[in-house]
């Protein structure tokens, strides 16, 4: 089969997303040692920690949502139902017969369908969810005016639970890193920002289908 | 050569950067500013000192201590006003208590659950007066000379009322070794701004013992460390008393949040401290809902121990020869006195924790009892009230008389200066006792008798403690036995949780991992 390398992730695209990585690590080993799971940076410690760690977080949120603005990446992430059936049915069952991707990867067209929904719901539901509620729990101290929100307890359920939707996207997300053409294909692109993908003309099909939509 | 770059350059974005970012938001996040240091001057270093030595009318020879009142009061002209207003002269205040309305409430009508109540017990309960011979209702308060102000002026240390005389001091015909006639001419050239005696010789020994009643107001205070009190150590800023409870016009700042119902002129850890001490953002705003004392006194009766129980009901118990009874405990406190019941002391004790809005009910004389244990001064607040903080409290529980038939606590005559006047201390009877207690207070009594369990709140807010001895995080944000675990109507992270959802949670995970693990074994094999 014929390869051909092409560049998928900008520098920024590989600084954004290993920065988040290591921001959302430390989210989750702070936030849960605050929710009462463990011990071990301390509670004080945990508290100031996820406290800054959301502070860079938004920061990189709000700088890679201009990016993508500019970049015109945002693209990558609106959900989309064409060949939706055929990647379900390709991770069902394709994946363990050795059978070919139904998409393939191109600079506006780096998530699959089932990538697309994922990540749109990561970006504007699971992450605007912890952002607004993590900063009612910073700045809206023992509401009671002008709203009474009940001393937060929803903000701090939806909170928990968008942790727990986090930590089992990642789970999924690392796993999958390895359903590429090779093991290590997908993390190799996401360091050097080229990825190995056999020649097909389906591609230049698939970038024209989403610059239309 | 390209490759090379851009391999640098992925090195770069991939680690460099990202680990820059961590390494900046560890590092300011982890950033302490320091605590604001309070810049105060001490009303009692400032104030100046005149030899009243000099004074002619000072040297006069004085019998009766109402002359040297009159002779204060000759130039102080003005300031028996003051002192005739303020509640150490009237011992009640009008309060307006919700769900009650105004009342006339202080230590001059309201039950506690120590000696139960001043009224009809006026030879010793008002040797704490600030006035001479409040024996019974005759006293006038509208007598200027009747008030004593050398117990809180005398700087001699020589000037004491005597016990059971109703506020007077020693005279020739009473004068004992403990208590002699006082040298009014060297206690009048030595008066000034009073000190920690001054306030210490009535408000450490409340309920008839060293800190029996306070918890966090002793004779240890009187000389101590900053490892007691980080305000009153004298090795630290050897505060007295009067530095914070300043006195304008005789108005003492600061009343005492166990017998004062309303939040008026109370006074706070701020007006020294500021609102934002820690200069830290997330302790500060702490204090939106945690008073200061609930972090800073993370424990009281540091020295000497206080009282936690005081079961009246099995007072009155003789020994074999008809004698009245004392036991001590290990610690040598008082665990059993014939004249007073079963006591429990402890000293280093834990704080229970209340919201508290600064506002107190009193059970009052004509209260219907519909509960066990009477809360006899109810603190108001709750999480949904926005005046409320969590406050330390020391909760003194006991024992007391009360009329089963009428539903009310009892008055009970206690003191007397001799037996067979029906006083339980001189006595042991209750039935003599309780019906001359009711008499002296005019209240219906049914003639029946019973005991109940009363608690009694006494919000903390001296003793604090160095701030290496303050409460940390996990004191109360800890999932089990954290000091807050009785205070429930609200979320406190760290502590709560909701069961459902945690369990769903992590079931999520389980299955996202088994997930994974299935599909990788399915393609492998």
């Amino acid at each position: 089969m014929e390869y051909k390398k092409q560049y998928l992730y900008s520098k920024f695209e590989r600084f954004w997303h290993w920065t988040q990585m290591l921001l959302v690590l430390l989210l989750t080993l702070t936030g849960f040692e605050i929710h009462g799971n463990y011990h071990i940076f301390g509670f004080e410690n945990s508290v100031r920690l996820h406290n800054a760690s959301a502070w860079s977080f938004m920061g990189l949120a709000l700088v890679s949502i201009f990016w993508m603005l500019v970049s015109r990446q945002y693209l990558n992430f609106i959900p989309t139902r064409k060949k939706l059936k055929e990647q379900i049915q390709y991770y069902t069952s394709g994946i363990f017969k050795g059978m070919p991707h139904p998409t393939h990867k191109t600079l506006y067209n780096k998530l699959n369908p089932l990538q697309r929904i994922t990540y749109a719901g990561l970006l504007i539901l699971i992450f605007p969810v912890q952002i607004i509620t993590g900063l009612a729990y910073m700045y809206y101290h023992y509401p009671q005016n002008p709203i009474d929100a009940s001393g937060l307890t929803l903000a701090v359920y939806a909170h928990t639970i968008g942790a727990f939707m986090v930590i089992a996207f990642v789970i999924v997300h690392v796993y999958m890193t390895t359903t590429g053409y090779s093991v290590s294909a997908n993390v190799k692109a996401m360091i050097s920002g080229y990825e190995k993908e056999p020649e097909t003309e389906n591609a230049t099909e698939t970038i024209k289908e989403n610059h239309n939509n | 050569m390209k490759n090379t770059l851009e391999k640098i350059a992925s090195f770069f974005v991939v680690i460099v950067l990202p680990v820059l970012v961590i390494y900046l938001t560890i590092h300011f996040g982890l950033h302490r500013n320091e605590a604001h240091k309070p810049v105060v001057s001490l009303k009692s270093e400032t104030t100046p000192k005149v030899n009243h030595g000099e004074f002619e009318i000072l040297q006069q020879a004085f019998i009766n201590p109402k002359d040297v009142t009159a002779a204060c009061l000759s130039c102080h002209n003005k300031r028996d006003d003051e002192l005739m207003q303020s509640t150490h002269w009237l011992w009640e205040r009008e309060a307006d208590i919700p769900g009650r309305g105004v009342v006339k409430i202080g230590k001059m009508n309201i039950h506690n659950n120590f000696c139960t109540g001043a009224q009809g017990n006026n030879g010793s309960c008002m040797r704490c007066h600030i006035g001479y011979g409040w024996e019974d209702e005759t006293f006038d308060f509208n007598d200027a000379n009747n008030i004593d102000c050398l117990v809180c002026h005398d700087k001699t240390d020589t000037y004491l009322k005597q016990k059971g005389m109703a506020g007077w001091p020693a005279t020739e015909a009473t004068a004992t070794a403990e208590f002699p006639v006082p040298d009014y001419n060297l206690v009048a050239a030595n008066v000034g701004y009073p000190d920690r005696d001054n306030c210490g010789v009535c408000h450490f020994y409340g309920g008839g013992g060293n800190n029996v009643k306070h918890g966090d107001l002793e004779e240890a205070l009187f000389h101590t460390n900053r490892k007691v009190d980080v305000h009153m150590g004298e090795d630290g800023p050897n505060m007295v008393c009067v530095d914070c409870h300043e006195a304008p016009n005789h108005n003492i700042k600061g009343r005492s949040y166990s017998v004062s119902a309303n939040n008026t002129n109370r006074l706070h850890c701020y007006e020294c401290h500021t609102e934002t001490p820690h200069n830290d953002a997330i302790l500060d705003y702490h204090n939106n809902k945690i008073a200061c004392q609930t972090c800073h006194i993370p424990v009281y009766a540091k020295v000497n121990a206080t009282t936690l129980y005081w079961d009246w009901s099995t007072a009155g118990r003789r020994d074999e020869n008809g004698n009245p009874i004392k036991e001590y405990d290990a610690d040598h406190n008082y665990s059993y006195l014939s004249i007073k019941g079963h006591f429990v002391f402890d000293n280093m004790v834990t704080p229970e924790y209340y919201w508290f809005n600064g506002t107190v009910d009193h059970v009052l004389n004509d209260d219907t009892i519909n509960e066990s244990p009477v809360q006899i001064n109810r603190l108001f607040g709750s999480y949904a009230d926005t005046n409320a903080k969590i406050w330390p409290v020391k909760v003194h529980r006991g024992k007391q008389a009360f009329d089963p038939i009428n539903k009310q606590l009892l008055s009970v005559k206690l003191f007397a200066h001799e037996k067979g006047q029906g006083a339980f201390w001189e006595d042991l009877e209750w039935e003599e006792a309780i019906k001359q207690g009711m008499e002296y207070n005019k209240r219906n009594w049914s003639g029946e008798y019973d005991f109940i369990e009363t608690e009694v709140y006494w919000p903390l807010n001296h003793m604090v403690s160095v701030k290496e001895e303050t409460l940390s995080c996990k004191d109360c944000h800890i999932r089990e036995k954290g000091r807050l675990e009785n205070l429930n109507d609200f979320y406190l992270p760290g502590r709560d949780y909701n069961k459902l959802l945690d369990f769903s949670g992590f079931a999520i995970i389980i299955f996202s991992l088994i997930g994974v693990i299935v599909h990788a074994v399915l393609r492998i094999l």
